[in-house]
């Protein structure tokens, strides 16, 4: 279901973020596989994530973050909710 | 799902075009150049959101390699981030809100919550850090650690007094440990109402408290030459949920949002460059559709729009207002327009609705050259850098030569409708001030005078050796003459520390001091550091009964805790018995502001006789075996 459109602008998030446009995003892809990718960063993208698609990340999500595809699942779902 | 709080924005900065293209390409020069400087600072003056400013301060950082470029005309800041709780998402909105200055900023940041230890450890990074300027920014929870919804008003009371202590004492120990500057925030009224619209009612409110505390921050602040960052004002402005997101805050720590990160670092950037001298100082203003509406040279002096009657015409007025207010607060004013300078000047002797007068404009440029040569007159003539302008005009085109030939200049984009101006002009911060008085040049020097007294007070281990190094004397005199206009001032203005809260004229207060069996108390404290003048005031009288009352005991509160109220009790006793009494008598009549001596007299060792239905409560302690309570305090007579 994650639509090639919440991809690529996942990926420009991640390109703005850490300033290197040669960040491939898989749904695997962990703070493991990106460098720089720690706590702090992880806030910064979704607080990015949050203002870009306009949804707003809950507590209990947040918890449960911790690769890519967790991510685009939560965008996509939002985005369902939204256009319920 | 609820939407995201979109960023705090700052309108007044163009939009730059291609921001990313533009960054990678200064990503990718890598030459620490001035060059390369100029083009960061221009896009620092760009539209940006946390993340495009975040990668911005990176690459600044890694070409310019952790120091700043040579060359630059401010001094480097060093500022130290002091708080209880995660900071570090506000330091690249600090550090490019300094660079959107022009200046350097290097920033070190107290590891989690232990900005009090490194405050004291002389080992301590902080220490080794050596700040130009320490910013102290407490979490609204850590603030309010001490106050719960149970609590009564006396004990919300000392609360604030210790939460006041606690952050001066903050304040001191940083300025004598670096002859800094020192700057507060606001704390963050982040905390949700128990109450609702009366929530000042509930005494152990958090919320309400941290109103309070807010306000006595601001008397703090005065006292001693603090710099407040005022994010509770912004707050008021721009709503909360725009300035704290409580999931991030329960997920880091983070109680200033992401969102309002970049605006923040304004905002501390603004006030460290007011404290050295980097503000603006004028603001330069077109004129056709700028201070009013039309084209003077073509709609003549009846077809402008300015003042009543329309709409537009009192948003013309507003910006005038606005303008004028700048002036008289120090903001030095100019005109730079393309206009005939006879068509001009016209409107400013003869339209009736010009606030603006002649005499307001300090230089008065109405011509066809173009701006940026006009500016540089202004800036000649007025005798001030061109990096001290603002420029105000609502022409795009205009804006961007100014832009483009002196990118020194502050050009704000204009908002369409002239009634958003001055809240524009007012946000944006370019005039930001500090010390605008000579009054303010004055708390400076007192700061400093001051400065000797609390590198005491911040290295005294315990009370006793502090009180002792203090060496205070307290002179006691009868009321007099010479000191009776003070007294009745303290009379009349003492809320807090004021037993009884009578309120007297010269009169009433003479009489006190005519009547043989009264007594009066003028008590004047000085300690190493100078002369506090009158801090006491006593009147009292003997009763036939050889009961003395104490009629009136009021003191300031910068004395309090040094034990002067207790020198002060053994002077009444000795009047009270030099006179005959047997008896000292004690009144407290509570007001709402006297609270902090409900229990003043049995603290002093009084003992409650009665307490009346409306609280006004009378204690009693015997003169015949009254000895003196011990003081660190000389007494003198004079």
């Amino acid at each position: 279901m994650p639509d090639e459109n919440i991809y690529a602008q996942l990926s420009e998030i991640f390109h703005d973020v850490f300033l290197r446009d040669d960040i491939v995003l898989t749904p695997e892809t962990t703070a493991q596989d990106v460098e720089g990718w720690d706590s702090f960063k992880m806030i910064e993208i979704v607080m990015a994530v949050e203002s870009r698609f306009g949804i707003k990340v809950k507590s209990k999500e947040l918890d449960q973050l911790e690769s890519v595809g967790d991510l685009i699942r939560l965008i996509a779902a939002s985005r369902l909710t939204l256009n319920d | 799902m609820i939407a995201a709080a979109s960023a705090l924005a700052m309108p007044w900065l163009p939009a730059a075009p291609d921001f990313r293209g533009r960054l990678r390409a200064l990503r990718d020069s890598a030459d620490a150049t001035s060059a390369t400087w100029n083009e960061a600072r221009l896009l620092a003056n760009s539209q940006g959101d946390f993340t495009q400013l975040s990668a911005l301060d990176q690459v600044v950082r890694r070409i310019f390699a952790d120091r700043q470029p040579e060359g630059l005309a401010a001094d480097p800041i060093r500022l130290a981030l002091l708080g209880s709780s995660t900071l570090t998402h506000l330091q690249a909105g600090i550090r490019v809100g300094a660079l959107r200055r022009g200046m350097w900023a290097t920033i070190y940041e107290n590891d989690y919550g232990q900005y009090l230890q490194e405050l004291l450890d002389p080992n301590s990074g902080l220490s080794q850090f050596q700040p130009t300027a320490v910013l102290f920014a407490f979490d609204a929870r850590h603030i309010t650690a001490g106050v719960h919804a149970s609590l009564g008003a006396s004990e919300v009371d000392a609360e604030l007094e210790s939460v006041c202590a606690r952050i001066a004492d903050c304040w001191d120990m940083a300025h004598s440990k670096f002859q800094c500057a020192i700057l507060q925030q606001t704390i963050m009224p982040a905390l949700p109402e128990l109450v609702g619209g009366n929530e000042f009612r509930l005494p152990g409110s958090r919320a309400d408290f941290i109103g309070r505390l807010n306000m006595r921050l601001r008397e703090l602040a005065l006292e001693r030459g603090v710099d407040l960052v005022a994010i509770d004002r912004r707050i008021a402005q721009d709503g909360l949920q725009v300035w704290h997101d409580p999931a991030l805050w329960c997920r880091a720590k983070q109680e200033v949002s992401f969102a309002a990160a970049p605006f923040y670092g304004d905002l501390v950037a603004r006030l460290i460059a007011a404290r050295m001298g980097r503000s603006a100082k004028c603001l330069v203003l077109d004129l056709d559709n700028t201070i009013w509406g039309g084209v003077i040279g073509d709609d003549g002096l009846d077809g402008v729009a300015l003042g009543h009657g329309s709409a537009l015409g009192e948003a013309f007025t507003y910006v005038q207002e606005y303008a004028l207010e700048l002036a008289r607060r120090g903001v030095i004013l100019a005109v730079c327009s393309k206009n005939d300078e006879a068509n001009a000047l016209e409107a400013f002797d003869r339209h009736p609705e010009m606030l603006l007068r002649r005499e307001h404009i300090a230089s008065f440029v109405a011509n066809w050259n173009d701006k940026a040569a006009n500016l540089r007159a202004i800036a000649e003539e007025v005798n001030i850098g061109l990096d001290a302008l603002v420029f105000l005009d609502d022409n795009p085109v205009e804006r961007g030569l100014v832009r483009q030939e002196l990118p020194m200049v502050a050009v704000p984009e204009a908002p369409d409708d002239p009634a958003l101006v001055p809240g524009m002009l007012s946000d944006a911060g370019y005039f930001e001030a500090v010390a605008i008085t000579a009054e303010d040049r004055q708390r400076t020097q007192l700061y400093q005078q001051n400065r000797e007294h609390r590198t005491l007070k911040a290295s005294a281990t315990d009370l006793t050796s502090y009180l002792k190094g203090l060496e205070m004397q307290l002179y006691c005199r009868p009321l007099d003459q010479s000191g009776l206009t003070r007294a009745v001032q303290l009379i009349n203005k003492t809320n807090q520390f004021n037993l009884t809260t009578r309120r007297r004229g010269e009169e009433d207060v003479l009489a006190f001091v005519t009547d043989p069996s009264c007594f009066s108390l003028q008590l004047r404290l000085t300690d190493r550091f100078g002369d506090n003048g009158v801090i006491a005031i006593a009147l009292g009288k003997v009763q036939e009964n050889n009961d003395a009352i104490i009629d009136t005991w009021l003191m300031s509160c910068r004395v309090l805790g040094r034990q002067v109220e207790h020198a002060t009790l053994n002077l009444i006793a000795a009047e009270a018995g030099r006179l005959g009494a047997k008896r000292l008598i004690g009144e407290y009549r509570p007001t709402p502001k006297n609270d902090m001596v409900k229990d003043h007299y049995e603290k002093l060792g009084f003992a409650l006789i009665s307490r009346s239905v409306d609280g006004v409560a009378l204690s009693a302690i015997d003169l015949a075996d009254y000895r003196p309570l011990p003081t660190h305090i000389d007494i003198m007579e004079g």
